[in-house]
């Protein structure tokens, strides 16, 4: 039976340029690792490695900055927007971005996030949602659904307690400053291709100057939601994509 | 009449055998070795590699960019 | 470009003029009495349209500090102004941004306090400023205007020993500065840096875009790896030994032959330049030492005055007696040390600081 040659014509994947060597710290199976490979390709297709700043939140990904090799600003914890909102005013010829956790954006951070929204600041927010705080040892997230259990609600999210869980997406769609808003997942090949797609048209809407991009992805969190990595996957389908549904939740072109 | 076949190589030792990989083949060519890396980690292989079409579903959905897909047509 | 003029304004109208011309890149800031009148002076003089300069009314001090952070991460000259409500809020800013070896200037126009307090000015943000600002072992470099003109100063004073240092600076003025006028020098227009100045400049640091030529920056204050740690926060007190050996700066009235010295700050050293007027009539060797900045504190200079003699040093400062205890400090032991002052937003007069004097340390024996 014939053999497939090892050689450079037939390549058709591989780890992007833009990812370093650095072995991720990630656990087996996290969405980071798949959405940052996204990121990478995007700018490195776009031809701007040497003009993107990315800024980075406090969470397991606040070492984004080991892995995507461009320069990167870390934030104080929520504060990603308001820091990028100063980079892309002062630099508005750069392509500013930010990668932040559900606890970043939209919890300590939903001040800065709904106001550099507001502004429709000509960045794009990275929004990875996997209802629950990864890096701090899986404690309740505002985006952690009714009857989750977390660390902080070990019998289950119940609303009496703690509040109902809030889509900031929708939220966000609902200001003038905005103009487009996705949620996408990476847990299946065809929807890693989504969400690529999303990153690098919510990239080109920041260039153009056409206001504030979301791209929410849906994600999984193996270890804080206590299970391997495909059943991870399977559980986000049937319980994360009911309450975040995938698809684009706001695509239109800022009226001058 | 032309055959697409593909083949990948995995980073043994990037690899953190998380599986998704394996769950993402459409053509059931992957497994986790019996065998752990350095790392302590069960690391991609392919089990069926005639089965490979390269359409490289698992390099894509892989979180480490453990997989380098190749592909070849043959008539 | 504007030429050198002389005008008539407000300490807080100055801070927004001293900036454009300076070259700031960039000012984001959130109303707060009293001193909101330094963004609205910005932006009535609309210096996008001029220098190119960014002004931009933030939703809170929170997210002012943080863009303050964001454009001092990419090389950017760039400040906030606030009073001692908001300023606390600025405070993880302000660790971070030391942390992170970030230029900046923040100006602080003190009121009366704690929490909301009054809106008239004091002093009580002394400890604040001068023993961190935030968390973590740092300091900013603090500078104490006590007239327009040197509000004006500052600010450039205060940015080029941000970016010398690399470390936050903070112009910590008081309520009456911001409010008075008084007739000031503004400096001449200077041209804002190039983006390809500063990537030249703070190529060793700044994320302003990685170019072929070097390594990614990452402008960040997290290592957790202890052994780096210590490390980085030893090579930061280096930073605040030069700082201390380099540029202490401080003002002395009738210092040579005092027996008594007064030492205050800001506001209240104006007040205290007439006590000295005042002793001095009645016969009295008193003195004035006024740091102007605050850190690094003046020391030396207090210590070199008590080995010569002194008889005895009141810190008069518009709080419960913050600076008093550096004075101590430098003091060591050598002659007595007294605090008076003033809080709520009160001020004193000259005569009630002398007569604080009297009674305890030139009477109190």
């Amino acid at each position: 039976m014939a053999e497939v040659e090892i050689k450079k014509e037939n390549l058709v994947y591989e780890k992007p340029k833009l990812i370093t060597d650095n072995v991720m710290h990630y656990c087996p199976g996290c969405s980071h690792g798949t959405v940052h490979k996204l990121v990478a390709e995007v700018i490195d297709e776009l031809g701007m490695s040497d003009k993107t700043i990315g800024i980075s939140p406090v969470g397991c990904s606040v070492f984004a900055y080991n892995y995507i090799d461009i320069d990167w600003v870390e934030a104080a914890h929520g504060r990603a927007l308001a820091v990028a909102t100063a980079v892309k005013r002062l630099h508005p010829e750069k392509m500013v971005f930010t990668y932040q956790g559900d606890g970043d954006l939209s919890a300590i951070g939903t001040a800065e996030s709904i106001h550099a929204a507001a502004r429709g600041e000509n960045v794009v927010a990275i929004y990875i949602n996997n209802a629950i705080y990864g890096m701090t040892g899986g404690q309740m997230a505002p985006t952690t659904l009714l009857g989750m259990k977390t660390a902080t609600t070990p019998y289950g999210r119940d609303p009496r307690l703690n509040g109902y869980p809030y889509k900031i997406a929708e939220m966000m769609a609902h200001l003038d400053g905005t103009t487009y808003i996705t949620r996408q997942s990476v847990h299946t090949p065809a929807n890693v291709r989504k969400t690529k797609k999303a990153i690098r048209k919510a990239f080109e809407n920041a260039l153009a100057g056409n206001g504030f991009s979301l791209v929410e992805v849906v994600a999984t969190c193996n270890s804080g939601w206590k299970q391997s990595p495909v059943a991870s996957n399977q559980w986000l389908e049937q319980n994360m994509l009911p309450f975040y549904p995938l698809g684009d939740i706001k695509d239109v072109k800022k009226e001058d | 009449m032309a055959k697409i076949k593909g083949t990948i190589v995995v980073d043994n030792e990037r690899c953190k055998g998380c599986g998704v990989c394996v769950a993402s083949c459409p053509c059931d060519v992957l497994e986790l070795s019996a065998e752990v890396n350095s790392k302590g980690y069960p690391a991609a292989q392919m089990k069926n590699p005639d089965a490979c079409t390269g359409c490289a579903s698992c390099a894509v959905i892989c979180p480490d960019s453990c997989i380098t897909v190749y592909r070849q047509k043959f008539e | 470009m504007a030429e050198k003029e002389v005008k008539l304004m407000k300490g807080n109208e100055v801070i927004a003029h001293a900036a454009i011309r300076y070259g700031c890149d960039g000012y984001f800031g959130y109303p707060i009495t009293p001193q909101s009148e330094v963004m609205e002076t910005l932006m009535e003089l609309k210096p996008w349209e001029t220098t190119g300069m960014t002004v931009l009314q933030a939703e809170s001090e929170i997210s002012s500090i943080n863009m303050v952070y964001g454009g001092a991460a990419t090389g950017k000259r760039v400040m906030t102004s606030s009073s001692s409500p908001g300023i606390s809020l600025m405070s993880e800013g302000m660790s971070y941004l030391a942390g992170a070896e970030l230029p900046c200037l923040v100006v602080n126009c003190q009121r009366g306090g704690p929490g909301l307090g009054t809106i008239q000015p004091s002093q009580g943000d002394y400890f604040q400023a001068c023993k961190g600002g935030g968390h973590g072992d740092f300091h900013m470099i603090v500078l104490a205007p006590n007239s327009v003109q040197e509000m004006h100063d500052f600010v450039a004073d205060g940015f080029d020993l941000a970016f010398k240092y690399r470390n936050p600076a903070m112009i910590l003025a008081d309520g009456a500065i911001g409010q008075m006028m008084e007739k000031v020098v503004l400096a001449p227009q200077r041209p804002r840096h190039t983006n390809e100045e500063i990537a030249e400049e703070c190529k060793a640091w700044a994320a302003c875009g990685k170019s072929a030529d070097r390594e990614r920056n990452v402008v960040t204050s997290l290592e957790l790896k202890s052994e780096v740690m210590e490390q980085i926060n030893l090579r930061l007190q280096a930073k605040y030994k030069a700082l201390e050996e380099n540029e202490v700066r401080y003002e002395t009235i009738d210092c040579d032959d005092a027996d008594y010295v007064i030492v205050a700050f800001g506001s209240s050293a104006r007040i205290c330049s007439a006590t000295v007027e005042m002793a001095r009539a009645e016969g009295l060797k008193v003195g004035l030492l006024r740091p102007i900045t605050l850190y690094p504190f003046p020391k030396k200079a207090i210590a070199d005055l008590a080995k010569r003699g002194v008889k005895g040093f009141l810190s008069a400062e518009l709080n419960a007696g913050q600076m008093v205890e550096d004075v101590r400090l430098a003091v060591n032991g050598t002659a007595p040390v007294a605090h008076y002052g003033r809080q709520g937003g009160m001020m004193f007069a000259p005569d009630e600081v002398l007569n604080a004097l009297k009674e305890k340390l030139i009477n109190n024996k």
